[in-house]
């Protein structure tokens, strides 16, 4: 019952948040201040753990293909498949779901309960639209970018790895991570991205628009934000990875 | 002018607003008075509609205000300015984005002129030299009075005050008081008012509407208030000793 309540308050809330903006003009100005917030904020940590990630991968294919049979460039290989497929859009979703929407579910929030989303909505603003709309747009613009970062990044932390250990030459690494490459596998990683981001937004923001109480509410309803948001991008990597893959 | 006609509002079970009945007149203060609890700030966001009502109807100047359609109702937002218990100013903005931020999102103003509004707001509450400062720099006073400017920046018709010297000391409490009065005189704006402070009751009570278990419970003006008999509201206005000695002063002379 309680997630059937849920369920249809976050789609009346997606109906709210569509309208049509008061002022394009304004709207815009949001979304660059959001690109700006959600994601190149972010990048940092992103290319950290990444490149960390990365080098862990190789390192770890490396160990495991000891045998003559398999070829060397096949690090390269994995390494590249790892972070495309699932390390870069789902664990680093993942990741941007705590960070942006803890952030996003607090501020909304907060506005809530220091009565700012009603002193948006008795000037005639819809409030719905013009705090989540943005972080919507923004996040779907961005993150796409990001998570192509993040393989790039990832990549280059398995040729540094290479090039420390003595098992593979960064050369054959190289080499692997150019083989059997698809195109339609780093659109399907994109895919999920951009629906991973719609996810994060729009769960933030629900979570964040319906707060009720004080500073202690606020903080329930960041955790809630992480949680859930993460949940269903679990849920939606397996769906989506079902749709597009098999 | 408000016409508040016959309004009810309830939560789940309990009833906040009796059937409650008043009007408010254009260009004086009309104030909601009650005991902390009592419904005045569920039935002032009854009046703007923010909460939905479960009976009766709210007239703006003869515009029945839950028969409004979408835009009509935008069209009423952008005449009503709301001053919030804590202020409610944006966070993110400076003073005085806070004071264009309405004239940015409904008029076709050029960026100057808005900034040019918003500072002749801002003089006018007496706020000068503050414009660059982030909300969490300023004083409680200082923040009621950039919601001041804020709420009338746009010109509104109707001005509604929640509590507005609440968390402010007694001179602060006063100078807000009479800015809001002035306010309302000078451009002829139709204020509500919710206040339990007696300060205020006797300084800008225009007409007073005493709230008392969700119901109407008596009405006059600031001088009526001190000669009623009605017990309530002597035990809400006689309610501390300074009060309750200016009394004995009064009967005894
Ligand atoms: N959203 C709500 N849901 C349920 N009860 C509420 C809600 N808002 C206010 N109330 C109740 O209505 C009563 C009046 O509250 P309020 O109008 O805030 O009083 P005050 O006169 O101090 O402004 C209180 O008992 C409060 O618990
Ligand atoms: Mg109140």
């Amino acid at each position: 019952m309680q997630l059937l309540y849920h369920i249809g308050r976050y789609f009346i809330l997606l109906r709210q948040v569509l309208r049509r903006p008061e002022k394009a003009s304004i709207y815009r100005k949001q979304i660059f201040l959001e690109i700006n917030n959600i994601g190149l904020d972010s990048l940092g940590i992103v290319i950290i753990i990444s490149i960390f990630m990365g080098a862990v991968v190789a390192i770890q294919t490396a160990y495991n293909i000891d045998s003559p049979l398999v070829p060397r460039y096949t690090v390269g290989f994995t390494t590249r498949q790892s972070l495309v497929l699932e390390f870069s859009p789902t664990i680093i979703s993942l990741i941007l779901a705590g960070k942006v929407g803890s952030r996003i579910a607090s501020e909304i929030g907060t506005m809530r309960v220091t009565e700012q989303i009603d002193a948006l909505e008795i000037m005639g603003i819809n409030p719905a639209g013009y705090l989540i709309l943005p972080k919507i747009v923004a996040a779907m613009l961005i993150n796409p970018i990001i998570i192509t970062i993040s393989m790039f990044v990832g990549l280059f932390g398995g040729w540094i790895a290479c090039a420390g250990g003595q098992s593979v030459t960064p050369d054959t690494y190289v080499f692997g991570i150019q083989s059997y490459f698809k195109a339609f596998e780093v659109f399907y990683a994109l895919i999920k991205t951009v629906v991973f981001a719609f996810i994060i937004t729009s769960v933030a923001g629900y979570q964040g628009y319906y707060t009720e109480g004080g500073a202690l509410e606020v903080g329930k309803a960041s955790t809630k934000a992480v949680v859930h948001a993460s949940i269903l991008i679990i849920l939606f990597n397996l769906i989506l990875t079902q749709l597009l893959l098999s | 002018m408000i016409e508040v006609a016959n309004i009810s509002k309830r939560f789940f079970d309990h009833q906040v607003i009796s059937n409650i009945s008043v009007l408010f007149e254009r260009g004086k203060t009309n104030l909601i008075i009650g005991q902390s609890g009592s419904g005045k700030t569920v039935l002032m966001k009854c009046l703007v509609g923010l909460l939905q009502i479960d009976e009766g109807e709210i007239f703006y100047d003869e515009r029945p205000l839950t028969k409004m359609g979408f835009t009509e109702r935008k069209q009423l937002r952008q005449e009503i300015g709301m001053l919030f218990q804590g202020s409610a100013l944006f966070d993110s903005m400076t003073v005085e984005e806070n004071v264009m931020f309405p004239l940015s999102m409904f008029t076709e103003m050029p960026i100057e002129a808005q900034r040019e509004r918003a500072n002749f707001c801002l003089k006018r509450v007496n706020l000068t030299n503050s414009n660059k400062l982030f909300p969490s720099e300023l004083s409680g006073g200082m923040k009621k009075r950039v919601a001041i400017a804020r709420a009338i920046s746009p010109q509104p018709k109707y001005l509604f005050c929640d509590e507005p010297n609440s968390g402010l000391d007694p001179k602060n409490s006063i100078v807000i008081d009479n800015l809001i009065r002035e306010i309302t005189q000078e451009y002829q704006i139709t204020t509500v008012i919710n206040t339990h402070d007696m300060n205020s009751v006797i300084e800008i009570g225009d007409k007073i509407a005493f709230i008392y278990n969700g119901k109407l419970w008596w009405e006059g003006d600031h001088d009526d208030i001190l000669i009623t008999e009605n017990k309530e509201i002597n035990d809400f206005i006689y309610s501390t000793k300074l009060m309750q000695k200016i009394k004995h002063l009064t009967t005894k002379s």
